[in-house]
């Protein structure tokens, strides 16, 4: 603040190489401690002279001028946008072009930055020609660059299907996938990340991904030790998933549905959250898919996620996946009211706490239309509230007339009292209901 | 005398004679009546004899006409009974082998359960065989850490005169960081070579080199719908041309109330008020030829119909006739 930016642009057109470079890495240094020193880095007008001589200076220069960008660009787009437009962009990939790895590490590292803010950005980085030198900078030994040109690559297709495809198109996703087994945990993250964010655009790129031969290898990547390679394993997955039903039958009949459960039940916390969603979208497409789900032992995971997490957003999605488990045929609803998950679900809905959208996933609407599973119904009688209690009583007035042993089931356990104690609206769905009901028995019972 | 009485005799004739005029006047009237009313009677008896006959012959042809009709439409009920029993036995054939194939669905679900089992039991391997390699790595790390340490204090070792640190003579044994120091090389100093980046030695350790190939035991019966053996039409062909989307005329699509209908229907209605009957005139003499004789129930023989009366009127015996011997 104190003038500095003043005195150190000078220095950046020393003679001395050194004196230029730490001139340079001390720019980067306080531009990437605080948003507001960069701005003041951009309108010191420091960008220009640094890219200017980029081309002809040794690689130290090239790595502190690539850290300054780096330290700019990432703090808010406009900052980014005044790179692109002071053309630091060509220079960055001229320096993706030279031979030292440190060089090209920072390069890479710089255009991830640029590229993540918006999608005009990475549209910018696309067109200065910076996607097939990054996928070539994939293929090189060093562990650490390989690390940032993926992340680089996430960053790019992640926006839009179009960059994604000009990804695909650099002939991406062969070397990403080859990169799947490698033991580095870093590395893992960023590859899967970048495949799943290649992959969830639309349903020809996922074909792409899926081709590649990633199953059943993606599958160990769910039994790493590291989380968050859990995490993004499960999230590559869930985008392959979620669009057509034949994607999910493919990732069922290679047995990814039993490693996403076996991940859910590993995890705490929101590392789960994308296998619960995964398990969702594929029981969501058909109710062959639901079954699996059901047989793969999936809904106790399900119903553990519910109780344990604290998180609203956790819960809501393992809500909406045990809705979409359940609602295809009363199989699957009676699968699911086994697992005694029903008050739960219940007493979710009618907490004040939850957040809106936690309770509108947890409507138990979808599983009850369906639920011929009298027991599990019973405990429910008590505490719903009208609008469930409609298609509550609904259910039992259906069941009821044609089944002796439920009726006295019925009788014995207080829910004939409970239901004489519902009042409703003469004419209404309920009233009508209860008059089915009250028909299956004989006077004095209901009396 | 005798003029007196001939002139009294003509006067009380004349006397009478009006009165007998018009006595003979009514009773030739009532007689001419009388005979006007047979004879009236006697049209209307005819009349009525015609008339019955031929309404009977309307009604007969109305009636087996009636009477066809509700034949056809018994046979039809019929037909329709028995299409929809072939139709059921064929449909729930169908959907339960192609459609929703319960023990394929089931054979199914048993092979993912298998198979999940096979996954997750390769994972688990998997996951034990990378937790030893850990292990190993961290062993392995310590021990050439240890190494270091050891050839780092070699000077350390024992000799004959003094026991060094690690051999105290009240141990009955030397320590084994003692033979750790008799083993090790001096350390020396001039050539530190820098762990070069490029050998990362997990690039060795089998998690890399062997994938877990997941092998399953037999590939999982198929799940797309198998269509059905015999020359079906395709489906999405029979569904295009159901549900082909009408392309009206001009004049169905615009609607009844406008008013070229209006004015089309009044002009109807009037034409139809003006005709005295409705059987249209077929001017050519070919109109009427396909209209087929419905011969009435007296006329049908017992083994069919009777063809004298219908197809020939007399008899004709060719073999007596002359003209061709």
């Amino acid at each position: 603040n104190s003038g500095v930016m003043s005195l150190l642009r000078p220095l950046l057109l020393d003679v001395i190489p050194t004196i230029q470079q730490t001139a340079a890495l001390a720019l980067g240094r306080l531009a990437n401690y605080n948003g507001d020193l960069a701005e003041a880095v951009v309108k010191g007008d420091i960008l220009p002279q640094l890219v200017c001589s980029l081309s002809e200076q040794n690689r130290f220069y090239k790595k502190a001028a690539a850290f300054v960008l780096r330290a700019v660009g990432k703090h808010s787009p406009q900052l980014a946008q005044a790179i692109v437009q002071c053309g630091a962009l060509e220079m960055l990939v001229i320096c993706l072009e030279d031979f030292d790895p440190g060089v090209k590490e920072a390069a890479s590292w710089a255009l991830g930055y640029i590229a993540r803010h918006n999608s005009e950005l990475s549209q910018a980085v696309v067109d200065a020609g910076a996607v097939p030198l990054l996928v070539l900078c994939i293929q090189e030994p060093e562990i650490a660059l390989k690390r940032i040109a993926a992340s680089t690559l996430s960053d790019i297709s992640k926006h839009s299907p179009e960059l994604a495809q000009t990804v695909v198109d650099a002939g991406a996703i062969a070397h990403l996938a080859q990169m799947i087994l490698n033991p580095d945990a870093k590395l893992k993250r960023q590859v899967l990340s970048a495949l799943s964010q290649i992959a969830k655009h639309s349903v020809d790129l996922a074909e792409l991904v899926v081709e590649a031969e990633i199953f059943p290898v993606v599958l160990t990547c769910l039994k790493d030790s590291d989380e968050y390679v859990k995490k993004n394993g499960a999230t590559l997955i869930r985008e392959i998933a979620k669009h057509t039903p034949e994607l999910s039958q493919f990732i069922v009949n290679a047995g990814g549905v039993a490693a996403v459960i076996d991940c859910i039940g590993s995890c705490r916390g929101t590392v789960r959250l994308p296998g619960i969603m995964m398990l969702g979208y594929v029981a969501a497409h058909s109710e062959n898919l639901s079954m699996a789900v059901i047989v793969s032992k999936g809904i106790p995971p399900l119903c553990a996620c519910l109780i344990e997490e604290h998180e609203d957003h956790i819960k809501a999605a393992a809500a909406w996946a045990l809705g979409q488990v359940g609602r295809h045929t009363p199989a699957h609803a009676r699968a699911v009211a086994v697992a005694n998950v029903l008050p739960t679900l219940l007493a979710i809905y009618m907490d004040t706490r939850s957040s809106e959208d936690l309770q509108m996933k947890a409507t138990l609407k979808n599983i009850l239309q369906k639920c011929t599973y009298l027991p599990a119904l019973e405990p429910l009688l008590h505490d719903a509230p009208p609008n469930i209690m409609k298609h509550i009583v609904g259910q039992f007035s259906k069941m009821l007339p044609h089944d002796s042993k439920a009726r006295r089931l019925f009788v014995t356990t207080g829910g004939l009292k409970k239901v004489q104690e519902i009042k409703a609206e003469p004419g209404s769905l309920l009233q009508e209901y209860i008059n089915t009901i009250n028909n299956c028995y004989p006077e004095e019972v209901v009396r | 005398g005798l003029r007196e009485e001939y002139f009294r005799r003509n006067r009380a004739v004349d006397e009478d004679r009006k009165i007998e005029y018009k006595a003979a006047v009514k009773i030739q009237s009532w007689f001419r009546g009388c005979r006007v009313r047979a004879y009236l009677r006697y049209l209307n008896k005819m009349v009525i004899f015609i008339q019955k006959w031929w309404r009977g012959y309307r009604s007969r042809r109305y009636f087996s006409k009636l009477v066809e009709t509700a034949y056809f439409i018994m046979k039809m009920n019929f037909y329709n009974e028995m299409a929809v029993r072939i139709q059921k036995r064929w449909r729930g054939y169908y959907v339960r082998k192609y459609i929703h194939n319960y023990y394929a669905l089931k054979k199914y679900l048993e092979a993912i359960s298998v198979n999940n089992e096979i996954v997750r039991s390769e994972l688990q391997d998997y996951k034990e065989m990378k937790e030893n390699e850990e292990k190993r790595k961290y062993l392995e790390k310590k021990e050439k850490e240890e190494k270091y340490q050891a050839r780092k204090m070699h000077y350390l070792l024992s000799t004959e005169q003094i026991a060094g640190i690690y051999n105290s003579p009240f141990r009955k044994s030397p320590d084994p960081m003692e033979l750790l120091l008799r083993k090790s090389k001096p350390l020396s100093h001039r050539q530190q070579q820098t762990k070069s980046p490029f050998d990362y030695e997990l690039y060795d350790w089998p998690t890399c080199k062997r994938p877990p190939t997941f092998s399953t035991a037999q590939p999982l019966p198929p799940t797309g719908r198998q269509k059905p053996q015999g020359p079906f039409r395709d489906t999405t062909e029979v569904l295009r041309q159901r549900y082909k989307p009408l392309e009206p005329t001009l004049r169905v699509a615009a609607s009844i109330n406008s008013p070229p209908e209006k004015a089309r229907e009044e002009m109807k209605r009037e034409e139809w008020r003006n005709h005295i009957h409705d059987n249209e005139f077929l001017p050519f003499s070919s109109y009427h030829k396909n209209q087929k004789y419905d011969p009435s129930i007296h006329r049908s023989g017992k083994y069919g119909q009777e063809t004298y009366g219908i197809k020939h009127f007399r008899e004709v015996q060719p073999k007596k006739w002359v003209a061709d011997k």
